[in-house]
Protein backbone atom coordinates (compact mmCIF):
# COMPACT_ATOMS: atom_id res chain seq x y z
CA UNK A 1 0.00 0.00 0.00
CA UNK A 2 1.03 3.76 -0.59
CA UNK A 3 0.46 4.83 3.14
CA UNK A 4 3.54 2.37 4.49
CA UNK A 5 6.04 3.52 1.70
CA UNK A 6 5.26 7.41 2.16
CA UNK A 7 7.29 9.19 4.80
CA UNK A 8 5.64 10.95 6.98
CA UNK A 9 6.49 14.56 7.46
CA UNK A 10 4.25 15.29 11.17
CA UNK A 11 1.98 13.38 13.54
CA UNK A 12 -0.60 13.80 15.97
CA UNK A 13 -0.09 11.88 19.09
CA UNK A 14 -3.03 11.71 21.08
CA UNK A 15 -3.76 15.31 20.66
CA UNK A 16 -6.71 17.04 22.98
CA UNK A 17 -7.20 20.82 22.81
CA UNK A 18 -8.82 23.02 25.18
CA UNK A 19 -10.30 26.43 25.09
CA UNK A 20 -10.08 29.02 27.84
CA UNK A 21 -12.84 27.85 29.72
CA UNK A 22 -12.58 24.13 29.33
CA UNK A 23 -14.40 23.77 25.98
CA UNK A 24 -12.60 19.90 24.62
CA UNK A 25 -12.67 20.91 20.95
CA UNK A 26 -10.28 18.56 19.38
CA UNK A 27 -10.42 15.19 21.84
CA UNK A 28 -7.07 12.54 21.57
CA UNK A 29 -6.71 13.30 18.34
CA UNK A 30 -4.09 10.96 16.03
CA UNK A 31 -3.07 11.37 12.26
CA UNK A 32 -0.54 11.24 10.17
CA UNK A 33 0.43 13.68 7.84
CA UNK A 34 2.77 12.39 4.74
CA UNK A 35 5.08 14.41 3.15
CA UNK A 36 4.55 16.25 0.21
CA UNK A 37 0.76 14.86 0.34
CA UNK A 38 -2.15 16.97 0.74
CA UNK A 39 -3.94 15.79 3.84
CA UNK A 40 -7.68 17.21 3.73
CA UNK A 41 -10.17 17.84 7.31
CA UNK A 42 -13.88 17.30 6.65
CA UNK A 43 -16.62 17.51 8.83
CA UNK A 44 -19.47 19.39 10.03
CA UNK A 45 -19.30 22.97 11.27
CA UNK A 46 -18.04 22.86 14.99
CA UNK A 47 -16.68 19.39 14.66
CA UNK A 48 -13.15 21.01 15.61
CA UNK A 49 -11.12 20.82 12.60
CA UNK A 50 -10.30 24.10 12.46
CA UNK A 51 -9.01 24.19 16.22
CA UNK A 52 -7.03 21.11 15.16
CA UNK A 53 -5.24 22.79 12.11
CA UNK A 54 -4.41 25.67 14.28
CA UNK A 55 -2.38 23.58 16.92
CA UNK A 56 0.09 22.70 13.77
CA UNK A 57 1.45 26.46 13.87
CA UNK A 58 0.95 27.35 17.54
CA UNK A 59 -2.41 30.11 16.85
CA UNK A 60 -3.81 29.21 20.19
CA UNK A 61 -0.98 30.59 21.86
CA UNK A 62 -1.66 34.07 21.08
CA UNK A 63 -5.08 33.68 23.18
CA UNK A 64 -4.68 33.01 27.36
CA UNK A 65 -5.73 30.04 28.80
CA UNK A 66 -5.55 27.97 25.88
CA UNK A 67 -4.48 24.23 26.61
CA UNK A 68 -2.77 20.90 24.45
CA UNK A 69 -2.28 17.79 25.34
CA UNK A 70 -0.35 15.27 23.64
CA UNK A 71 2.25 15.76 20.72
CA UNK A 72 2.47 16.87 17.29
CA UNK A 73 5.67 15.83 16.22
CA UNK A 74 7.74 16.82 13.26
CA UNK A 75 9.68 14.89 11.36
CA UNK A 76 12.92 14.41 10.03
CA UNK A 77 13.95 15.83 13.60
CA UNK A 78 11.41 14.29 16.04
CA UNK A 79 10.32 17.33 17.72
CA UNK A 80 7.67 17.48 19.51
CA UNK A 81 5.96 20.67 18.51
CA UNK A 82 3.38 21.75 21.14
CA UNK A 83 5.93 21.30 24.11
CA UNK A 84 6.80 24.50 25.59
CA UNK A 85 9.96 24.94 25.43
CA UNK A 86 9.89 25.20 21.64
CA UNK A 87 9.38 28.70 20.64
CA UNK A 88 5.78 28.96 18.80
CA UNK A 89 7.75 31.56 16.40
CA UNK A 90 10.03 28.79 15.44
CA UNK A 91 6.55 26.55 15.00
CA UNK A 92 5.45 29.35 13.06
CA UNK A 93 8.98 29.60 10.71
CA UNK A 94 8.42 26.40 9.82
CA UNK A 95 4.84 25.60 9.01
CA UNK A 96 3.37 28.48 7.04
CA UNK A 97 -0.99 29.07 7.23
CA UNK A 98 -3.52 30.61 4.35
CA UNK A 99 -6.89 31.80 5.81
CA UNK A 100 -10.14 31.37 5.40
CA UNK A 101 -10.96 35.19 4.09
CA UNK A 102 -7.55 36.53 2.32
CA UNK A 103 -6.26 38.51 4.77
CA UNK A 104 -3.39 40.91 2.89
CA UNK A 105 -1.80 43.39 5.47
CA UNK A 106 -2.56 47.18 4.17
CA UNK A 107 0.52 47.25 2.21
CA UNK A 108 2.16 47.21 -0.94
CA UNK A 109 1.93 43.49 -3.02
CA UNK A 110 5.37 43.43 -3.12
CA UNK A 111 5.66 44.14 1.20
CA UNK A 112 2.66 41.62 1.77
CA UNK A 113 5.44 38.80 0.11
CA UNK A 114 8.75 40.05 1.71
CA UNK A 115 7.19 40.48 5.31
CA UNK A 116 8.07 36.88 6.07
CA UNK A 117 11.63 37.49 5.29
CA UNK A 118 11.57 40.89 6.85
CA UNK A 119 10.52 39.39 10.13
CA UNK A 120 13.52 36.88 9.59
CA UNK A 121 15.79 39.80 9.16
CA UNK A 122 16.76 39.72 5.22
CA UNK A 123 17.89 43.05 4.47
CA UNK A 124 19.82 42.23 1.22
CA UNK A 125 17.25 43.83 -1.33
CA UNK A 126 18.42 41.16 -4.13
CA UNK A 127 17.71 37.98 -2.15
CA UNK A 128 14.34 39.69 -1.29
CA UNK A 129 13.85 40.53 -4.73
CA UNK A 130 14.30 36.98 -6.11
CA UNK A 131 12.64 35.51 -3.35
CA UNK A 132 9.61 37.57 -3.81
CA UNK A 133 9.50 36.95 -7.28
CA UNK A 134 9.77 32.80 -6.67
CA UNK A 135 6.87 33.19 -4.37
CA UNK A 136 5.07 35.52 -6.33
CA UNK A 137 5.44 32.50 -9.07
CA UNK A 138 4.74 30.00 -7.40
CA UNK A 139 1.17 31.19 -6.05
CA UNK A 140 0.61 31.48 -9.89
CA UNK A 141 0.36 35.37 -9.23
CA UNK A 142 3.25 36.61 -10.99
CA UNK A 143 2.40 37.39 -14.40
CA UNK A 144 -0.76 39.20 -13.45
CA UNK A 145 1.54 41.75 -11.01
CA UNK A 146 4.82 41.61 -11.65
CA UNK A 147 4.38 45.54 -13.15
CA UNK A 148 2.29 46.71 -10.30
CA UNK A 149 4.13 45.23 -7.47
CA UNK A 150 3.81 48.29 -5.46
CA UNK A 151 0.61 48.65 -5.61
CA UNK A 152 -1.70 48.28 -2.85
CA UNK A 153 -2.75 44.47 -1.94
CA UNK A 154 -6.13 45.65 -1.39
CA UNK A 155 -6.54 46.59 -5.00
CA UNK A 156 -6.35 42.85 -6.12
CA UNK A 157 -10.08 40.89 -6.24
CA UNK A 158 -10.05 38.23 -3.63
CA UNK A 159 -8.75 35.03 -5.79
CA UNK A 160 -5.59 37.17 -6.13
CA UNK A 161 -5.01 38.42 -2.78
CA UNK A 162 -6.08 34.80 -1.80
CA UNK A 163 -3.20 33.76 -3.71
CA UNK A 164 -1.05 36.67 -2.32
CA UNK A 165 -1.74 35.17 0.47
CA UNK A 166 -0.15 32.10 -0.99
CA UNK A 167 2.53 33.44 -2.15
CA UNK A 168 3.51 35.40 1.59
CA UNK A 169 3.36 31.78 3.14
CA UNK A 170 5.67 30.34 0.66
CA UNK A 171 8.06 33.06 0.82
CA UNK A 172 9.93 31.53 3.98
CA UNK A 173 10.21 28.15 1.99
CA UNK A 174 8.00 26.60 4.83
CA UNK A 175 7.88 22.77 5.04
CA UNK A 176 3.94 22.67 5.24
CA UNK A 177 1.73 25.41 4.83
CA UNK A 178 -1.86 24.89 6.60
CA UNK A 179 -5.17 26.07 5.05
CA UNK A 180 -8.38 27.09 6.86
CA UNK A 181 -10.62 26.78 4.72
CA UNK A 182 -8.91 28.47 1.70
CA UNK A 183 -11.73 29.20 -0.88
CA UNK A 184 -14.83 29.61 0.88
CA UNK A 185 -15.04 33.27 0.58
CA UNK A 186 -14.26 33.14 -3.26
CA UNK A 187 -16.13 32.15 -6.46
CA UNK A 188 -15.93 29.03 -8.10
CA UNK A 189 -13.39 30.01 -10.80
CA UNK A 190 -10.72 31.00 -8.17
CA UNK A 191 -11.84 28.54 -6.14
CA UNK A 192 -10.28 25.78 -9.14
CA UNK A 193 -6.98 28.50 -9.50
CA UNK A 194 -6.48 27.92 -5.90
CA UNK A 195 -6.99 24.24 -6.06
CA UNK A 196 -4.44 23.75 -8.31
CA UNK A 197 -1.98 25.41 -6.83
CA UNK A 198 -2.29 23.52 -4.10
CA UNK A 199 -2.04 19.76 -6.19
CA UNK A 200 1.30 21.76 -7.42
CA UNK A 201 2.62 23.28 -4.36
CA UNK A 202 2.49 19.45 -3.15
CA UNK A 203 5.38 18.54 -4.85
CA UNK A 204 7.26 21.25 -2.53
CA UNK A 205 5.70 20.63 0.52
CA UNK A 206 3.38 19.01 2.96
CA UNK A 207 -0.20 20.57 3.01
CA UNK A 208 -3.19 20.07 5.49
CA UNK A 209 -6.58 21.41 4.36
CA UNK A 210 -9.48 22.38 5.92
CA UNK A 211 -12.51 22.17 3.88
CA UNK A 212 -16.10 21.99 4.40
CA UNK A 213 -16.34 20.93 0.88
CA UNK A 214 -16.60 17.60 0.57
CA UNK A 215 -15.88 17.79 -3.10
CA UNK A 216 -13.26 19.82 -3.08
CA UNK A 217 -11.16 17.44 -0.38
CA UNK A 218 -12.37 14.61 -3.08
CA UNK A 219 -10.67 16.67 -6.07
CA UNK A 220 -7.36 18.01 -4.47
CA UNK A 221 -6.67 16.10 -1.02
CA UNK A 222 -4.48 12.44 -1.44
CA UNK A 223 -5.98 11.75 1.94
CA UNK A 224 -8.71 12.23 4.11
CA UNK A 225 -10.13 12.38 7.85
CA UNK A 226 -13.18 12.90 9.12
CA UNK A 227 -14.11 14.36 12.29
CA UNK A 228 -17.21 15.20 14.46
CA UNK A 229 -17.29 16.46 17.66
CA UNK A 230 -13.95 16.90 18.31
CA UNK A 231 -13.09 13.46 17.30
CA UNK A 232 -11.26 11.39 14.59
CA UNK A 233 -13.96 8.99 12.96
CA UNK A 234 -11.55 8.15 9.70
CA UNK A 235 -8.57 8.50 8.15
CA UNK A 236 -7.29 7.12 4.98
CA UNK A 237 -6.35 7.97 1.41
CA UNK A 238 -8.97 9.95 -0.17
CA UNK A 239 -10.49 7.37 -2.83
CA UNK A 240 -10.73 4.83 -0.33
CA UNK A 241 -12.81 7.38 2.35
CA UNK A 242 -14.96 8.48 -0.32
CA UNK A 243 -16.04 5.36 -1.87
CA UNK A 244 -15.50 2.53 0.96
CA UNK A 245 -15.48 4.50 3.75
CA UNK A 246 -15.22 2.15 6.50
CA UNK A 247 -17.12 3.61 9.44
CA UNK A 248 -20.68 4.35 9.24
CA UNK A 249 -20.80 7.94 10.28
CA UNK A 250 -18.08 8.76 7.75
CA UNK A 251 -20.51 7.41 5.20
CA UNK A 252 -23.14 9.25 6.13
CA UNK A 253 -21.77 12.47 6.39
CA UNK A 254 -20.52 11.58 2.73
CA UNK A 255 -23.25 10.52 1.32
CA UNK A 256 -25.46 13.87 2.89
CA UNK A 257 -27.39 11.71 5.17
CA UNK A 258 -25.84 14.09 7.78
CA UNK A 259 -24.44 17.53 8.44
CA UNK B 1 -65.49 39.04 -4.66
CA UNK B 2 -62.32 37.55 -4.23
CA UNK B 3 -61.16 40.81 -6.21
CA UNK B 4 -63.01 43.06 -3.84
CA UNK B 5 -61.66 41.23 -0.91
CA UNK B 6 -58.11 41.90 -1.53
CA UNK B 7 -58.64 45.67 -3.07
CA UNK B 8 -60.45 46.47 0.30
CA UNK B 9 -57.44 45.30 2.29
CA UNK B 10 -54.55 46.88 0.57
CA UNK B 11 -56.70 50.33 0.81
CA UNK B 12 -56.35 49.55 4.71
CA UNK B 13 -52.53 48.49 4.19
CA UNK B 14 -51.96 52.04 2.67
CA UNK B 15 -53.19 53.40 5.43
CA UNK B 16 -51.90 51.82 8.48
CA UNK B 17 -48.82 52.69 5.95
CA UNK B 18 -49.72 56.40 6.42
CA UNK B 19 -50.08 56.50 9.91
CA UNK B 20 -46.95 54.81 10.21
CA UNK B 21 -45.10 57.08 8.44
CA UNK B 22 -46.38 60.20 10.30
CA UNK B 23 -44.30 59.15 13.03
CA UNK B 24 -41.50 59.25 10.82
CA UNK B 25 -42.11 63.02 10.19
CA UNK B 26 -42.83 64.11 14.09
CA UNK B 27 -39.42 62.45 14.96
CA UNK B 28 -37.55 64.00 11.95
CA UNK B 29 -39.19 67.23 12.84
CA UNK B 30 -38.39 67.08 17.00
CA UNK B 31 -34.84 65.72 16.35
CA UNK B 32 -34.57 68.65 14.17
CA UNK B 33 -35.40 71.11 16.66
CA UNK B 34 -33.17 69.73 19.38
CA UNK B 35 -30.27 70.18 16.86
CA UNK B 36 -30.97 73.60 15.88
CA UNK B 37 -31.44 74.59 19.60
CA UNK B 38 -27.72 73.68 19.75
CA UNK B 39 -26.44 74.70 16.86
CA UNK B 40 -28.12 77.99 17.14
CA UNK B 41 -27.07 79.09 20.15
CA UNK B 42 -23.21 78.46 19.61
CA UNK B 43 -23.13 79.50 16.08
CA UNK B 44 -25.21 83.13 17.34
CA UNK B 45 -22.18 83.04 20.44
CA UNK B 46 -19.72 82.86 17.53
CA UNK B 47 -21.01 85.17 15.41
CA UNK B 48 -21.66 87.73 18.21
CA UNK B 49 -18.08 87.75 19.07
CA UNK B 50 -16.79 88.26 15.78
CA UNK B 51 -19.06 91.36 15.44
CA UNK B 52 -17.69 92.54 18.93
CA UNK B 53 -14.22 91.67 18.32
CA UNK B 54 -13.59 92.65 14.96
CA UNK B 55 -12.32 96.21 15.37
CA UNK B 56 -9.23 94.25 17.07
CA UNK B 57 -9.27 90.77 14.83
CA UNK B 58 -8.65 92.92 11.75
CA UNK B 59 -5.52 95.29 12.81
CA UNK B 60 -2.27 93.73 12.83
CA UNK B 61 -1.06 95.08 15.69
CA UNK B 62 -3.49 92.79 18.17
CA UNK B 63 -1.13 90.00 16.92
CA UNK B 64 2.59 91.51 17.76
CA UNK B 65 1.39 93.59 20.74
CA UNK B 66 2.03 92.90 24.32
CA UNK B 67 -0.62 93.31 26.66
CA UNK B 68 -1.13 96.85 27.78
CA UNK B 69 -2.93 99.11 30.56
CA UNK B 70 -4.29 100.99 27.20
CA UNK B 71 -6.81 98.56 25.59
CA UNK B 72 -6.38 100.04 22.47
CA UNK B 73 -2.55 99.10 22.43
CA UNK B 74 -2.75 95.65 23.93
CA UNK B 75 -2.08 92.70 22.15
CA UNK B 76 -2.42 88.90 22.22
CA UNK B 77 1.61 88.13 21.24
CA UNK B 78 2.69 86.64 25.16
CA UNK B 79 -0.54 84.93 24.66
CA UNK B 80 0.15 83.16 21.55
CA UNK B 81 3.70 82.24 22.03
CA UNK B 82 2.85 81.25 25.37
CA UNK B 83 -0.42 78.59 24.29
CA UNK B 84 2.16 77.55 21.36
CA UNK B 85 4.72 76.50 23.78
CA UNK B 86 2.90 74.94 26.56
CA UNK B 87 0.93 73.08 23.40
CA UNK B 88 4.51 72.05 22.94
CA UNK B 89 5.57 70.67 25.99
CA UNK B 90 2.04 68.87 25.81
CA UNK B 91 2.98 67.30 22.80
CA UNK B 92 5.78 65.99 23.30
CA UNK B 93 4.90 64.58 27.17
CA UNK B 94 1.69 63.63 26.47
CA UNK B 95 2.26 61.67 22.91
CA UNK B 96 4.57 59.07 23.67
CA UNK B 97 3.12 58.28 27.02
CA UNK B 98 -0.28 57.78 26.06
CA UNK B 99 0.62 55.88 22.84
CA UNK B 100 3.23 53.41 24.67
CA UNK B 101 0.51 52.98 27.76
CA UNK B 102 -2.17 52.38 25.50
CA UNK B 103 0.07 49.72 23.28
CA UNK B 104 1.21 47.71 26.68
CA UNK B 105 -2.31 47.58 27.57
CA UNK B 106 -3.44 46.59 24.31
CA UNK B 107 -0.89 44.08 23.51
CA UNK B 108 1.11 43.19 26.46
CA UNK B 109 -1.13 43.70 29.80
CA UNK B 110 -1.71 39.67 30.90
CA UNK B 111 -5.81 40.18 30.90
CA UNK B 112 -6.56 39.86 34.58
CA UNK B 113 -9.21 41.67 37.09
CA UNK B 114 -6.04 44.86 37.58
CA UNK B 115 -5.62 45.29 33.80
CA UNK B 116 -9.54 45.65 34.00
CA UNK B 117 -8.99 48.10 37.04
CA UNK B 118 -6.45 50.02 35.29
CA UNK B 119 -9.08 49.87 31.94
CA UNK B 120 -11.96 51.62 34.16
CA UNK B 121 -9.75 53.77 35.96
CA UNK B 122 -7.86 55.72 32.79
CA UNK B 123 -11.59 56.21 31.06
CA UNK B 124 -12.36 58.08 34.66
CA UNK B 125 -9.70 60.11 34.52
CA UNK B 126 -10.44 61.67 31.47
CA UNK B 127 -13.37 62.38 33.03
CA UNK B 128 -12.01 64.11 36.12
CA UNK B 129 -12.69 68.25 36.37
CA UNK B 130 -9.52 69.99 34.83
CA UNK B 131 -9.03 71.81 37.97
CA UNK B 132 -8.19 69.00 40.10
CA UNK B 133 -5.10 67.94 37.55
CA UNK B 134 -4.10 71.83 38.47
CA UNK B 135 -4.23 71.36 42.19
CA UNK B 136 -2.31 67.77 41.37
CA UNK B 137 0.30 69.93 39.34
CA UNK B 138 1.04 72.41 42.18
CA UNK B 139 2.02 70.19 44.42
CA UNK B 140 3.82 67.98 42.16
CA UNK B 141 5.12 69.97 39.09
CA UNK B 142 5.46 73.32 41.42
CA UNK B 143 6.28 72.42 44.91
CA UNK B 144 7.93 69.08 45.17
CA UNK B 145 9.78 69.03 41.42
CA UNK B 146 9.92 73.15 42.11
CA UNK B 147 9.34 73.47 38.52
CA UNK B 148 8.10 76.85 39.15
CA UNK B 149 4.82 78.57 37.17
CA UNK B 150 6.76 78.35 33.91
CA UNK B 151 5.58 76.83 30.81
CA UNK B 152 7.13 73.13 31.47
CA UNK B 153 4.57 72.71 34.45
CA UNK B 154 1.66 74.54 32.13
CA UNK B 155 2.74 71.80 29.29
CA UNK B 156 2.93 68.93 31.70
CA UNK B 157 0.01 69.72 33.51
CA UNK B 158 -2.40 69.42 30.68
CA UNK B 159 -0.11 66.69 28.97
CA UNK B 160 -1.22 64.70 32.26
CA UNK B 161 -5.27 66.13 31.32
CA UNK B 162 -5.12 64.77 27.95
CA UNK B 163 -2.97 61.65 28.48
CA UNK B 164 -6.26 59.26 29.24
CA UNK B 165 -7.86 60.68 25.94
CA UNK B 166 -4.81 59.90 24.03
CA UNK B 167 -4.69 56.50 25.60
CA UNK B 168 -8.16 55.76 24.85
CA UNK B 169 -7.61 57.41 21.30
CA UNK B 170 -5.11 54.81 20.67
CA UNK B 171 -6.47 51.69 22.53
CA UNK B 172 -9.69 52.11 20.11
CA UNK B 173 -7.79 52.46 17.00
CA UNK B 174 -5.39 49.54 17.92
CA UNK B 175 -8.85 47.78 18.97
CA UNK B 176 -9.81 48.42 15.43
CA UNK B 177 -7.30 46.61 13.65
CA UNK B 178 -8.89 42.82 12.64
CA UNK B 179 -7.85 39.59 14.32
CA UNK B 180 -6.94 38.84 11.13
CA UNK B 181 -4.85 40.58 10.31
CA UNK B 182 -2.21 40.53 13.60
CA UNK B 183 -3.12 36.40 13.06
CA UNK B 184 -1.62 36.76 9.37
CA UNK B 185 1.72 39.08 10.57
CA UNK B 186 2.03 36.05 13.89
CA UNK B 187 1.57 33.12 11.01
CA UNK B 188 5.08 34.33 9.34
CA UNK B 189 6.24 34.24 12.30
CA UNK B 190 6.70 37.92 13.78
CA UNK B 191 7.37 38.93 17.26
CA UNK B 192 5.11 40.47 19.45
CA UNK B 193 7.53 43.66 18.98
CA UNK B 194 7.18 42.81 15.21
CA UNK B 195 3.69 42.56 15.16
CA UNK B 196 3.33 46.29 17.13
CA UNK B 197 6.05 47.80 15.32
CA UNK B 198 5.13 47.06 11.83
CA UNK B 199 1.80 46.47 11.99
CA UNK B 200 -0.37 48.03 14.62
CA UNK B 201 1.08 51.37 15.50
CA UNK B 202 1.21 51.71 11.05
CA UNK B 203 -2.45 51.20 10.80
CA UNK B 204 -3.22 53.03 13.86
CA UNK B 205 -1.77 56.16 13.14
CA UNK B 206 -4.71 57.54 11.75
CA UNK B 207 -6.65 57.27 15.15
CA UNK B 208 -3.84 58.13 17.41
CA UNK B 209 -3.26 61.13 15.31
CA UNK B 210 -6.74 62.40 15.67
CA UNK B 211 -7.55 61.45 19.65
CA UNK B 212 -4.07 63.59 20.24
CA UNK B 213 -5.48 66.13 18.41
CA UNK B 214 -8.80 66.23 19.42
CA UNK B 215 -6.96 66.48 23.17
CA UNK B 216 -4.67 68.93 22.24
CA UNK B 217 -8.07 71.31 20.91
CA UNK B 218 -9.72 70.42 24.24
CA UNK B 219 -5.93 71.27 26.46
CA UNK B 220 -5.77 74.57 24.70
CA UNK B 221 -8.77 76.40 25.89
CA UNK B 222 -8.03 75.25 29.21
CA UNK B 223 -8.08 77.75 32.05
CA UNK B 224 -8.92 76.46 35.29
CA UNK B 225 -5.81 74.29 35.77
CA UNK B 226 -3.67 77.03 34.57
CA UNK B 227 -4.93 79.84 36.94
CA UNK B 228 -4.31 76.88 39.93
CA UNK B 229 -0.42 76.86 38.89
CA UNK B 230 -0.17 80.27 39.02
CA UNK B 231 0.11 82.03 35.21
CA UNK B 232 0.36 85.53 34.90
CA UNK B 233 -2.06 87.18 33.03
CA UNK B 234 -0.04 89.89 32.96
CA UNK B 235 3.08 89.13 30.84
CA UNK B 236 4.90 91.99 28.89
CA UNK B 237 7.91 89.81 27.17
CA UNK B 238 8.42 86.91 25.73
CA UNK B 239 10.38 83.61 26.98
CA UNK B 240 13.62 83.24 25.21
CA UNK B 241 13.65 81.68 22.01
CA UNK B 242 14.17 77.79 21.38
CA UNK B 243 15.84 78.15 18.67
CA UNK B 244 18.79 80.29 18.67
CA UNK B 245 21.62 81.12 15.84
CA UNK B 246 24.30 79.25 17.43
CA UNK B 247 24.88 75.92 18.50
CA UNK B 248 23.83 73.57 19.56
CA UNK B 249 20.84 75.76 17.99
CA UNK B 250 18.29 74.93 20.72
CA UNK B 251 17.98 76.53 23.67
CA UNK B 252 15.99 74.90 26.85
CA UNK B 253 15.65 78.24 29.04
CA UNK B 254 12.39 78.85 27.75
CA UNK B 255 11.16 76.25 29.50
CA UNK B 256 10.94 77.39 32.89
CA UNK B 257 10.17 80.98 31.96
CA UNK B 258 7.17 82.56 33.03
CA UNK B 259 4.08 82.87 30.40
CA UNK B 260 0.91 83.56 29.62
CA UNK B 261 -1.85 81.51 27.68
CA UNK B 262 -4.72 82.50 25.35
CA UNK B 263 -7.65 82.06 27.63
CA UNK B 264 -5.97 83.61 30.66
CA UNK B 265 -5.07 86.51 28.63
CA UNK B 266 -8.87 86.66 27.55
CA UNK B 267 -10.06 86.25 31.46
CA UNK B 268 -7.79 88.76 32.05
CA UNK B 269 -9.34 90.91 29.53
CA UNK B 270 -12.91 90.11 30.42
CA UNK B 271 -12.66 90.81 34.02
CA UNK B 272 -11.47 94.68 33.60
CA UNK B 273 -14.33 97.14 34.09
CA UNK B 274 -13.70 98.73 30.96
CA UNK B 275 -15.82 98.36 27.74
CA UNK B 276 -13.17 99.06 25.68
CA UNK B 277 -11.26 95.55 26.97
CA UNK B 278 -14.03 93.67 25.92
CA UNK B 279 -13.64 93.81 22.74
CA UNK B 280 -10.28 92.59 23.24
CA UNK B 281 -11.82 89.73 24.98
CA UNK B 282 -13.96 88.86 22.15
CA UNK B 283 -11.34 88.76 19.59
CA UNK B 284 -9.35 86.73 21.77
CA UNK B 285 -12.08 83.83 22.16
CA UNK B 286 -13.07 84.21 18.62
CA UNK B 287 -9.11 83.06 17.89
CA UNK B 288 -9.18 79.96 20.36
CA UNK B 289 -12.72 79.27 18.44
CA UNK B 290 -10.98 79.31 15.50
CA UNK B 291 -7.66 77.26 16.72
CA UNK B 292 -9.66 74.96 18.20
CA UNK B 293 -11.86 74.27 14.86
CA UNK B 294 -8.51 74.58 12.57
CA UNK B 295 -7.21 71.60 14.74
CA UNK B 296 -10.26 69.73 14.78
CA UNK B 297 -10.38 70.19 10.77
CA UNK B 298 -6.80 68.77 10.40
CA UNK B 299 -7.95 66.06 12.44
CA UNK B 300 -10.83 65.11 10.43
CA UNK B 301 -8.53 65.77 7.18
CA UNK B 302 -5.69 63.87 8.91
CA UNK B 303 -7.98 60.42 9.68
CA UNK B 304 -9.73 60.52 6.41
CA UNK B 305 -6.27 60.62 4.49
CA UNK B 306 -4.73 57.85 6.94
CA UNK B 307 -7.79 55.62 6.23
CA UNK B 308 -8.28 55.87 2.97
CA UNK B 309 -5.94 52.77 2.32
CA UNK B 310 -6.94 51.05 4.72
CA UNK B 311 -10.15 48.99 4.21
CA UNK B 312 -11.64 47.05 7.53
Amino acid sequence: MMTSTTPVKAEARNLSFFYNGGNNAVKNVSMPLYENKITALIGPSGCGKSTFLRCFNRMHDLYPGNKYEGQIIMHPDDTNILEKNVDPIEVRMRISMVFQKPNPFPKSIYENVAYGLRVRGEKNRRIVDDKVEEALKGAALWNEVKDRLQDLAFNLSGGQQQRLCIARALATDPEIMLFDEPTSALDPIATANIEELMSELRNKLTILVVTHNMQQAARVSDYTAYMYLGELIEHGETDRIFTRPTRKETEDYITGKFG
Amino acid sequence: MMNKQQTKNLNEVRAMIQRHKLNDYIFSIIGLLCLMVGLITLLTLFIDLILQGYPKLLSLSFYTDFPSRRASSAGLLSALVGSSLVMLVTFLSAVPMGVMAAIYLEEYAPKNWFSDLIEINVSNLAAVPSIIYGLLALGLFVYILDLGQSIVTAGLTLGLLILPVVIVATRESIRSIPIAIREAAYAVGATKWQVVYDHVIKYSFGGILTGVIIGMARAIGETAPIITIGALTFIAFLPPSPVTTTAPFLNFEWLSSGFTVLPIQMFSWLSRPSEAFHVNAAAAGVIIILVTLIMNGFAIRMRYKMRKNIKW
